[in-house]
């Protein structure tokens, strides 16, 4: 994108391969990767969780995690010097001073225990580049660049007193704080919403540029990295798949690989109509909040139809997941009501009965926390099948191994395992069969897909949608991807601060004209157009982007064209 | 900051609802040992009469509950009453010996809870290194022999063979400051051999515990050297934990002691109270328990603002 780089190399990558230590023995993780990166380079890694490309980028800094090893064949040439047989200490002097580091989630990175400043100022101090105050003069001269609120006194704040996204940017100062040749930025955006990723991605970009660093832009988000990067690199099971210049890359990829990340999302279920069906939950102007604490949801109302699927979307914060636990019982609301079927649900769900508890099933987005690692497959699966329907002996051994079948595992081959055995995709599955097993009518599905890959994810979402074709089956659909939406969803409630802004059809809410939140929120969500970012935020200007365009938007504005925000 | 205070006041209340509770509990356990009081102070020639003339000037024959509230009443103001053996006030029984303690007590902890925070950050730091190991065996064995055998062993060395430092610690009016440390020297190298090893221990888990946060993959992207890592990226969030099994050892400082005290003849409170179970002394056996619950409850307490105030979320809220 840059015309007229320089052409020196600043990092040489040869013949990498690293090992993990698992089971007893060592296994490769990358094997024999290549990388070449110049001044002021900007190559975006990419792949799904396994490629390797974190492991790559912490190798840049010549670091092996906890539990890895580089193999000696390797060779990482930073700026001439070879890190694999530099000492540690040698090593340690390029970090944070000429090499530095993002990484994913800043609110955990942060150490909760300093102020962001300090945090800031530690390797300028620590290399002796400035005095305290200079470093502190420099840090909010960056938080200004950064375009994060009060530069001056925020970083003066403790992490949990600052917003993901400033969290996000502050981090990306911190690593400018030496002004380092090199700075590897680990997944920056995945953990933010959608319009938060902007700001982010825009700050980014133009640090990057001012200072001329070159970067390793490690994402398995394409359309991010099309915004980013010079080139791209594209990683599979830690080998290279190609690499090309962003804009050859996104036109005319070479390996089938790169074609199927590249296919847009081919899944989507046929929208389905309220004609001839019942309504099954019906919510009626709901509040709640938790304990004494603000009101988390108002005047929430919708409706969802027997077999169908209504998809909740809002930014981190908006109300959707509090709206299924209030569905559910597990957060009575202090005003307004759940209807099933017409009739009051019980507020609390200790005081529904078996028949209206078995109605309501939750599968969660994290299925590693959501299962008991102790706990057998066949338990896990079984004991909601034996609470509910009173199964016991062959009989729940006959349901288990039905439910098995229903979400396509092997029955004789998973009965016995326990969830650390399985892969993400796999875990999640059980986590349907075991919503099943209870024999609902409603199932909530909260961001299911978001931490999975997209492949995989797509698998669960066409194992969802024939299994409410089988069952008749209500969903509702929490997700902060609009692209889930688009391949599932039938209707869409769009929340924001805690009120459902627009409601419909999905062919009514993905065309025009919107709700200007869900404008922000259709029209934030990245493309794979390279010049995308740089047109958006000519359109909505600096000023308007990110936590700044959902405040300034008022709930009960009238629907608006695109081209008028 | 307004949060905090509330949260100590509820803290201090409820400790006082359990103190007040424990108080139950030791009035009428000792209520429900056997044998009677008076005939026990009177020995096996007293007669009938002086029997019940005893109880009546006792008060032993009123009902417990007004007889528990009688000495509730004067436990608030600390007056525990008399002694059943010595007749002098409970208070001058073992205030002087309750000083005592608490000095053995913060002598001991002076040393012990700075050196064994300081080792546990070292063998962090060194972890799984021979040092490691080296100081892990040695505190183990310190805590796993008795302390009366550590006690011994240290006479025989340091006073008997080399002099170093007197065997018995005995206090004397008009002592000075100095003396008394060199005196109590032995018994308060004891105790520290006893404690530190689990504040080592913990300091090590604790952190340990956190060198896999993302935070401080961080600090070492960041070229931190490994020292730093650990002062100051993973002591400050490791407070809780340790600040908890200080107050522990603490407590045990206070409580535990008495072996100790009978090893260097230290007129400590633990003598105390085994001196007056064994003669029925049961104002003295009292007074020492509700001491006793009431340091482990304040130690707790002071252990818990401890924890909140080294929890930055809680000082500097949103």
């Amino acid at each position: 994108m840059k015309p007229n780089k320089k052409k020196e190399v600043l990092l040489k990558i040869r013949n990498l391969k690293i090992e993990g230590y698992t089971d007893e023995t060592w296994v490769p993780i990358i094997k024999g990767v290549d990388l070449t990166l110049h001044r002021g380079e900007v190559m975006g890694l990419i792949g799904e969780s396994g490629a390797g490309k974190s492991t790559i980028g912490a190798a840049a800094m010549g670091y092996a995690r906890d539990g890895t090893r580089i193999t000696e064949d390797s060779s990482i040439e930073f700026d001439g010097m070879e890190l694999t047989t530099a000492t540690e200490g040698e090593r340690r002097a390029l970090r944070g001073a000429r090499i530095a580091y993002v990484a994913q989630s800043a609110a955990a990175s942060f150490n909760p225990a300093h102020k962001i400043i300090d945090q800031h100022t530690e390797a300028p101090l620590h290399y002796r580049l400035k005095k305290r105050m200079e470093a502190q003069e420099d840090a909010i001269d960056l938080y200004n660049r950064l375009r994060l609120p009060n530069p001056e006194e925020i970083g003066f704040r403790y992490p949990h007193q600052v917003s993901g996204g400033q969290l996000q940017r502050a981090m990306t100062a911190m690593a400018m704080s030496c002004r380092p040749d090199l700075i590897i930025f680990d997944e920056p955006t995945t953990a933010l919403d959608v319009t938060t990723q902007i700001e982010v991605l825009a700050a980014i970009r133009d640090i990057v540029d001012q200072f001329d660093t070159a970067a390793l832009y490690i994402t398995h988000d394409l359309a991010v990295v099309a915004q980013m990067a010079d080139t791209i690199k594209v990683l599979l099971k830690g080998e290279e798949v190609e690499e090309a210049p962003t804009k050859q890359m996104l036109d005319n990829p070479q390996e089938d690989y790169t074609k199927s990340l590249w296919a847009v999302r081919s899944f989507e279920s046929p929208q389905r109509s309220r004609e001839g069906r019942e309504c099954l939950i019906s919510v009626k102007n709901v509040d709640a909040a938790y304990s004494a604490g603000p009101k988390i949801l108002d005047d929430v109302s919708f409706d969802i139809y027997e077999g169908m699927t209504v998809a909740v979307v809002g930014e981190s914060g908006s109300g959707k997941s509090t709206t299924a636990r209030v569905i559910t019982g597990l957060l009575p609301p202090q005003k307004g009501e759940v209807l099933f079927k017409g009739e009051p649900f019980p507020a609390d769900y200790r005081d529904r009965n078996k028949e209206q508890l078995r109605q309501c099933q939750m599968i969660y987005q994290m299925a590693d926390t959501a299962l008991n690692p102790k706990v057998k497959i066949s338990e896990i699966i079984g004991r909601p099948a034996k609470f509910y329907s009173g199964l016991s002996g062959a009989a729940l051994k006959n349901r288990v191994d039905e439910l098995l079948d229903l979400i396509e595992l092997e029955p004789s081959q998973y009965y016995n395992r326990y969830p650390p055995e399985l892969s993400g995709g796999q875990k999640q599955r059980i986590g349907i069969a075991r919503a099943l097993a209870a024999e609902p009518s409603f199932i909530v599905c909260d961001e299911v897909t978001s931490a999975l890959d997209q492949l995989v994810a797509e698998g669960i979402l066409r194992l969802l949608d024939r299994l409410q074709d089988e069952f008749n089956l209500a969903y509702m659909f929490i997700t902060h991807d609009l692209a889930t939406v688009r391949s599932i969803a039938d209707e869409v409630v769009v929340m924001q601060n805690g009120q459902v802004v627009e409601q419909g059809p999905k062919g009514e809410m993905f065309t025009p004209p919107h709700h200007p939140y869900t404008d922000l929120l259709l029209s934030s969500v990245p493309e794979m157009d390279p010049e995308w970012l740089t047109t958006l935020l000519e359109e909505r200007g600096l000023e308007n982007i990110g936590e700044a365009a959902s405040d300034n938007i008022d709930p009960d504005a009238k629907k608006v064209m695109p081209s008028d925000v | 900051m307004g949060d905090i205070l509330g949260l100590v006041a509820k803290r201090l209340g409820l400790g006082l609802v359990i103190l007040l509770v424990i108080s139950v509990i030791i009035f009428f356990m000792v209520e429900l040992l056997p044998g009677d009081i008076a005939e026990a102070v009177l020995g096996q020639g007293a007669t009938e009469e002086n029997v019940r003339n005893l109880r009546e000037q006792m008060g032993l024959n009123d009902p417990a509950l007004v007889r528990y509230f009688d000495w509730l009443k004067g436990a608030v103001m600390l007056d525990f009453g008399r002694s059943i053996v010595t007749q002098e006030t409970v208070m001058s029984v073992i205030g002087e010996r309750f000083r005592n303690t608490l000095f053995l007590a913060t002598y001991a902890a002076v040393i012990a809870v700075p050196f064994a925070i300081v080792l546990g950050v070292i063998v962090a730091l060194l972890r799984n290194s021979v040092f490691d190991r080296v100081a892990n065996v040695l505190t183990l064995t310190s805590i796993s022999s008795p302390e009366f055998f550590l006690g011994y062993i240290l006479i025989l060395y340091f006073s008997v063979k080399w002099s170093m430092f007197p065997a018995i610690a005995s206090l004397s009016d008009g002592m000075s400051f100095l003396d008394l440390l060199e005196r109590t020297f032995l018994p308060a190298l004891t105790l520290v051999l006893v404690v530190t090893a689990h504040m080592m221990r913990m300091t090590r888990a604790a952190i340990i515990n956190l060198l896999a946060s993302p935070y401080i993959e961080m600090a070492k992207l960041k070229g931190t050297p490994p020292w730093k890592v650990i002062v100051r990226h993973a002591l400050p969030n490791a407070w809780a934990p340790i600040i908890n099994v200080v107050a522990l050892n603490l407590a045990y400082l206070i409580t535990g002691v008495v072996l100790v005290e009978v090893v260097f003849v230290y007129p400590g409170i633990g003598q105390a109270l085994v001196d007056a179970v064994s003669k029925r002394d049961f104002p003295v056996v009292q007074a020492c328990c509700l001491i006793f619950a009431a340091t482990f409850i304040l130690l707790n307490l002071a252990a818990d603002v401890g924890a909140i105030l080294t929890n930055p979320r809680l000082r500097h809220p949103k």
